[in-house]
């Protein structure tokens, strides 16, 4: 990668992400990334005291890992969305700027603000809860919530590519964020849900990252977890690599249909 | 006479308007839906499926509660992004008779949710819908909805200043739903919650609900949702009325 390539995934990637993710303004940020994490924490902590079902322990993990799908699948749909709702992304799309680098660097400061809400409303929610977890696990679980900010970000990109095609991709996040709600064990073991929805969920960001993350908090080893984590990084880079091939294609039809701006 | 039909008008066109909104929608029946579907399997995994009717009737009001929430915090900035607001606000007509029929539409759009949500319990997961006071039900569930929009427009008017209502709304929606017993009984919140409770019509229009559905004394709940209501309304008249003045002042009506 030259040193163009370096600048356009650091430089581009930061002046994008401040230019259109203006949740940067502490009066969207603070309600939307910090303060509703909590409350959702907090509303399944009591539904399932209510069931008389798992611990607290349990919805701390499963909804503030759930919450990253937040920041990392509106930001990286921004990057198509925003940039047409700005009129730029002709003139981005027209540079001879290398694509890797270019959309990649936007999923960098997408990946960490969405590492940073998991690891706020962990330590937030868990304060609030009373839960215990070893220190011992702290720096594994860091490394947790990394890898599954950076496959909801996978997963970010491959909405972005949607975004050539659809105009309401609000709509489309917001789907994508309840399905990973229902299906990925945030508050439902998947022991109990349907085997169909069991299978599924295997597939899809999030659901290997929280088991490991329980299963840390409860005591195990990084080497005893290494296996979700892996699986959680490698279904990230399948989302990835999917969502950055189908942006590919897309730019290209739209080019040959003249569509870019249509949606 | 021309106020009722203001707000008849009103009504209509923005039901109308909302209901071909897709976002919209997504919002009222698929949001719900989910959070259903999430407390239906937790409540199964905990061994109490006696309680999944109560969860469901709960879940059903929450999409009133998200529908109005969303409503009401876009009512001000929609018209905004559409240029449309200062228009309104110049308009002859009181502008709390604009902003009204579109928080009571967003409510009105709940019906959606209560609907497709006991739907999806009785269908999907066989949860068996029987009402005991049908009287008091086809009461409650008007009064409810009545009681959420004007709760709606007491939001809509303070958000007239506030130039991210769309996040603050984002952020209301989990803490409400928590705190007045839709979905979690009131007697497992600490008690300093409880009087912020009370002032809010869904604790009230959900027991109303709940009360005329499983047997109880649902009609001194519709009267404090509809008391509660009024009170909605007296206060978002006078918001609304120093808002918008202030609004002008500072010339900060039409900022995005």
């Amino acid at each position: 990668m030259g040193h163009n390539s370096v600048r356009v995934f650091f430089v581009g990637g930061v002046t994008s992400f401040r230019a259109l993710f203006n949740w940067l303004s502490p009066w969207i940020y603070i309600p939307s990334l910090l303060v509703a994490p909590i409350f959702q924490i907090l509303l399944f902590a009591y539904i399932g005291r209510a069931a008389h079902v798992e611990s607290d322990e349990f919805y701390v993990i499963g909804n503030a890992f759930q919450y990253t799908a937040i920041p990392c699948i509106f930001a990286m749909s921004s990057t198509i969305e925003g940039e047409r709702w700005m009129q730029t992304l002709s003139s981005i799309l027209v540079s001879p700027a290398r694509r890797v680098p270019l959309f990649l660097g936007r999923a960098l400061p997408v990946l960490v603000n969405g590492a940073l809400t998991c690891v706020f409303s962990l330590v937030v929610g868990g304060a609030i809860l009373g839960i215990h977890v070893p220190a011992r696990a702290f720096a594994p679980l860091v490394l947790v919530v990394l890898v599954t900010a950076a496959s909801c970000t996978g997963l970010g990109l491959l909405l972005a590519g949607i975004g050539f095609l659809v105009r309401e991709t609000a709509t489309l996040n917001n789907i994508a964020f309840g399905v990973l709600l229902v299906f990925c064990g945030v508050n439902v073991r998947l022991s109990n849900l349907p085997g169909e929805m069991e299978t599924m969920a295997k597939g899809m960001p999030l659901t290997h990252g929280i088991e490991a993350a329980r299963q840390l908090a409860d005591g195990a080893s990084l080497g005893h977890v290494g296996g979700l984590v892996l699986a959680e990084a490698a279904i990230g880079a399948i989302y990835a690599t999917v969502g950055y091939a189908f942006i590919r294609v897309l730019e290209h039809q739209s080019r040959v249909h003249a569509t870019l701006e249509r949606a | 006479m021309r106020i009722i039909r203001l707000i008849a008008v009103g009504l209509a066109f923005h039901v109308k308007s909302l209901t071909l909104s897709i976002f919209f929608l997504l919002t009222s029946v698929f949001m719900p839906l989910l959070v259903a579907t999430v407390a239906y399997y937790m409540f199964k995994a905990g061994g109490k499926p006696g309680t999944l009717f109560y969860a469901s009737l709960g879940a059903s009001v929450y999409g009133i509660w998200s529908s109005t929430l969303f409503g009401s915090g876009g009512a001000i900035q929609w018209q905004r992004w559409q240029g449309t607001l200062e228009v309104l606000v110049s308009a002859p007509a009181p502008f709390v008779l604009v902003v009204l029929p579109l928080t009571l539409a967003t409510s009105a759009i709940g019906v959606y949710s209560l609907v497709s949500t006991l739907l999806w319990g009785r269908l999907v997961f066989g949860i068996p819908f029987t009402i005991e006071h049908s009287l008091a039900f086809v009461v409650a569930v008007p009064a409810t909805i009545l009681g959420l929009g004007l709760l709606g427009l007491l939001f809509a008017s303070t958000f007239v200043l506030y130039r991210h209502a769309n996040a603050l709304s984002n952020m209301l929606e989990w803490p409400v739903l928590l705190v007045t017993g839709m979905l979690v009984p009131l007697s497992l919140l600490p008690g300093w919650s409880h009087p912020i409770a009370w002032v809010l019509a869904p604790t009230w229009g959900v027991r109303a609900i709940r009360e005329a559905a499983l047997g109880g004394t649902p009609w001194p709940d519709v009267g404090i949702t509809v008391a509660l209501g009024a009170a909605y309304l007296a206060l978002g008249v006078v918001c609304l009325r120093y808002f918008e003045s202030a609004a002008r002042k500072r010339a900060t009506l039409s900022l995005t």
